[in-house]
C-alpha cells in the first residue's frame, strides 16, 4: 500500500455577486441567497488573506460588523461562532442566520454604515493543484511543512473538510492511515480557526515532531 | 529586464513555483492583451511589466496596442469622463465613430490569440468580432466605475456583455451586468523605482535637498495636487495636531503643470500652508520615483485623506514600507487596510488628528500596524499575485465548476 502523502496547493479567484449590504437586516437578506461559495469565501478566505494576523478577526461579517457599524455585541457573537465544530458550509450558514435573526428580532435600533462602506458578497472558484511534493513518513513530513505554501497547508486543514466535505483534515487522515490515531486525535484537537496560519503550521510541527521521535 | 525568480527573495520560492505551476497548465493557449496605449498611464505600465513575466512563466502573451487618431481619442476622454460620473455631452456621431475605429481595429488585427483580454473602454466593440471567430473574450475595467452616466454605462453594458468575463478593482465598481464579475486588484512592483529598498543615504540626501528636518516626526501625504485628495483637509490635520506635537507636514505630488485645476488647487495649498516652515509643498516632475520612495521611507506616518479614491494604491506603496497609515475609508482603500489591525481608516479631520496623535504617541502600536500592513501588501497587493490572478482567470474561462482541479 502506498502510504505517501501528496500535498496539494489550491488559490482562489474572486466573484462579485452584485449584492451589498449596509445593516445587518441586509446582510441577513443576502447570506440567505448567496451560493455557499461565498458563505465560505467570508467566513475562510479572510483566515488565508490576513494569515499574519493575530487570530482575530475571524471572519469578514464579524469584521464589518464590528467595526464598520459599530455593534459589537452583535459582532462578538458573530465572531463567536465555532467554525470548527460545523460539518458544512450549510450549517454554518444557517448558524448565522440564527444569530442575525435572534438580533433583529428584538428590535434593536438598525444603523445604516456610511455611503462607500457597505458590506460586498463575494464568492470564489477554487484551483486544486498538486505540488511535487510527497511525504512517506513524519520526519519527511515535517521537512515539507516547514517548507510549503501557506496555500497548501490551508487547503489540507481547511478547504478539503469544510468545502470539500471530508470528515476530518487531510493530515489528520494520514496519520491515521499511518498508525499514528493518538497524532490524528492529538491534531483534530487543534482549533485551526484561532491562531494565526504561520501559528497553525508552528503547532502541528511541533505536535508532529514529538511522535516523530519515537 | 525583470526576471520572476527575482520575486522569490521577496514572496517566498514556494510562490513562485505556484506560479510556475500554475503557468504550465496554459501552455497551450495563447493570450492576446490590448489596449489602447503603448506608453503612459497605469495600464501600460502594467502591461509592460506583466507580460514578459507571463512569458516567463511559460505563456504565450503578447500584448497589441490600438490605433486611433486625436478625434477619437478626444471621444474615449468623455468616455472617461462620464464614466467617472462628469455630465458629458456624447453625440450619437461621437458613438459612430467609436464604434468604426473599433472595426477598422477589427480587421487591422486580423490574428486573434486563444484568450483575447481587452483593457477599458476604448477597444471594448472589437468584441464584434467574437461572433464570426469565436474565442474566450475578457474586458479588465481598470477605472472607476462607481458612479457612471447612465447613457455610456448603457451604451458599454451592451458590448461587455457579450464577454466572457468582466474584471473590476474594487467591489463598489462592479455593476448589474449578466456576465460572470471577477475581482482582481491592482499591484504594486516591489522592485521598481517607486517601493524597491532605498540606502538611508539616499533617503537622507533626498530630505535634505528638499529641506526637511529628519530629527522630527514627518507626516507626508503623497499625491497629486486634486480636491478629491482633499489637501486642504490634511494642512486642517497638521494644524491640530501641531499644537501638541512637533511635527512636519509633507505634501507632494506631481500633475499640476498642464491642468489649470489642479494648479488652482496647488496655489490654494501653498496658499494655505503660507509661512509656516514646517509644511512642505513639493510638486514633483515626472519620473520623481525615487523621491516619491524616500519621502515615504522617511516619513513616521502617513495619510490617505481622500474624499473619492479610485484604488487607491499609494496607501500599498506605504504599507509596504511598512508605515503606519491613516487613511480614508473610500474607493479600494478599505480592501487595503483592515481597521487597527493593518492600519488606521477615517472619516473626518476631527477622526484624523485624533488618530494622528495616537499614533505619534504610541510609536509600538503605529509600528504594529506598519509591520501588519506591509504583509497584508506581500501577500496581497505585490504583481506576483496579480499575475496569480490573471493566470486563474484565463484557466476559469475553461471551467465552469466551482472547484476546479487540475
Amino acid at each position: 500500500m502506498n502510504t505517501s502523502f501528496h500535498f496539494y496547493t489550491q488559490m482562489h479567484l474572486i466573484e462579485l455577486l452584485r449584492i451589498k449590504a449596509k445593516n445587518p437586516v441586509e446582510i441577513l437578506e443576502g447570506l440567505k441567497k448567496v451560493p455557499t461559495s461565498s458563505i465560505y469565501y467570508h467566513t475562510h478566505r479572510f483566515l488565508q488573506q490576513h494569515h499574519y494576523l493575530s487570530p482575530e478577526p475571524p471572519n469578514d461579517f464579524a469584521y464589518w460588523i464590528t467595526e464598520v457599524l459599530g455593534l459589537e455585541e452583535l459582532g462578538e457573537s458573530l465572531a463567536g461562532v465555532d467554525t470548527v465544530s460545523f460539518k458544512n458550509l450549510e450549517e454554518l450558514r444557517a448558524e448565522y442566520i440564527k444569530i442575525l435573526t435572534n438580533y433583529i428580532s428584538k428590535g434593536k435600533h438598525i444603523i445604516d454604515c456610511e455611503d462607500g462602506e457597505e458590506f460586498y458578497f463575494m464568492g470564489c472558484k477554487t484551483f486544486v493543484l498538486p505540488t511535487p511534493y510527497f511525504a512517506h513518513n513524519l520526519k519527511e513530513f515535517i521537512e515539507i511543512l516547514n517548507k510549503i505554501s501557506i496555500n497548501s497547508l490551508y487547503f489540507h486543514m481547511f478547504e478539503a473538510r469544510m468545502r470539500l466535505k471530508r470528515d476530518e483534515n487531510d493530515f489528520a487522515n494520514w496519520f491515521r492511515n499511518m498508525g499514528e490515531k493518538k497524532l490524528a486525535k492529538d491534531l483534530l484537537r487543534l482549533d485551526p480557526y484561532n491562531v494565526t496560519l504561520e501559528g497553525l503550521r508552528e503547532d502541528i510541527i511541533n505536535l508532529v515532531r514529538k511522535y516523530a521521535k519515537h | 529586464m525583470l526576471n520572476i525568480n527575482d520575486y522569490a527573495v521577496i514572496v517566498g520560492q514556494d510562490i513562485i513555483d505556484e506560479l510556475h505551476i500554475l503557468g504550465q497548465k496554459l501552455q497551450e493557449k495563447t493570450v492576446q492583451n490590448i489596449n489602447s496605449t503603448a506608453v503612459g498611464g497605469g495600464v501600460a505600465e502594467i502591461l509592460t511589466r506583466m507580460v514578459p513575466l507571463l512569458r516567463q512563466l511559460g505563456v504565450n502573451a503578447r500584448w497589441d496596442v490600438m490605433k486611433g487618431n486625436e478625434k477619437f481619442f478626444n471621444i474615449t476622454k468623455k468616455f472617461h469622463n462620464a464614466l467617472h460620473g462628469v455630465n458629458e455631452d456624447i453625440s450619437s456621431d461621437d458613438l459612430r465613430y467609436f464604434l468604426e475605429v473599433n472595426r477598422e481595429n477589427a480587421e487591422e488585427i486580423n490574428s486573434f490569440d486563444d484568450i483575447v483580454f481587452i483593457h477599458d473602454p476604448q477597444p471594448i466593440a472589437l468584441i464584434e468580432k467574437k461572433k464570426d471567430i469565436g474565442k474566450k473574450w475578457v474586458w479588465r475595467c481598470h477605472i472607476d466605475f462607481t458612479d457612471p452616466q447612465p447613457d455610456i454605462m448603457n451604451f458599454l453594458k451592451s458590448y461587455i456583455e457579450k464577454y466572457d468575463s468582466a474584471v473590476f478593482s474594487a467591489p463598489a465598481f462592479s455593476k448589474d451586468i449578466s456576465i460572470p464579475q471577477i475581482l482582481i486588484s491592482p499591484s504594486i512592483d516591489p522592485l521598481s523605482d517607486k517601493n524597491k529598498e532605498l540606502m538611508p543615504e539616499m533617503v537622507d540626501s533626498v530630505l535634505v535637498r528638499l529641506g526637511i528636518d529628519k530629527d522630527r516626526p514627518i507626516v507626508t501625504q503623497i499625491s497629486r495636487f486634486d480636491y478629491l485628495k482633499d489637501p486642504l483637509g490634511v494642512i486642517e490635520v497638521y494644524k491640530k495636531v501641531k499644537k501638541y506635537i512637533d511635527i512636519q507636514l509633507v505634501l507632494a505630488g506631481g500633475g499640476a503643470t498642464d491642468d489649470p485645476e489642479g494648479m488652482k488647487v496647488l496655489e490654494g495649498v501653498r496658499s494655505k500652508a503660507a509661512d509656516d516652515r514646517d509644511i512642505h509643498v513639493i510638486l514633483l516632475p515626472p519620473s520623481s520615483d525615487i523621491e516619491i520612495n524616500a519621502l515615504q521611507r522617511a516619513s513616521t506616518v502617513i495619510l490617505q485623506k481622500s474624499l473619492k479614491e479610485g484604488f487607491g494604491l499609494t496607501v500599498s506603496e506605504a504599507l509596504w514600507k511598512a508605515k503606519p497609515v491613516i487613511a480614508s475609508a473610500v474607493g479600494g482603500i478599505p480592501l487595503q487596510i483592515k481597521h487597527k489591525y493593518s492600519g488606521i481608516l477615517s472619516h473626518s479631520i476631527d477622526g484624523t488628528s485624533h488618530y494622528l496623535k495616537q499614533l505619534l504617541n504610541e510609536p509600538e502600536y503605529a509600528q504594529k500596524l506598519g509591520i501588519n500592513g506591509k504583509e497584508h501588501i506581500k501577500n496581497n497587493f505585490l504583481i506576483t499575485r496579480h499575475i496569480r490572478d490573471y493566470l486563474l482567470l484565463f484557466i476559469s474561462l475553461y471551467h465552469e465548476e466551482d472547484v476546479i482541479y487540475l
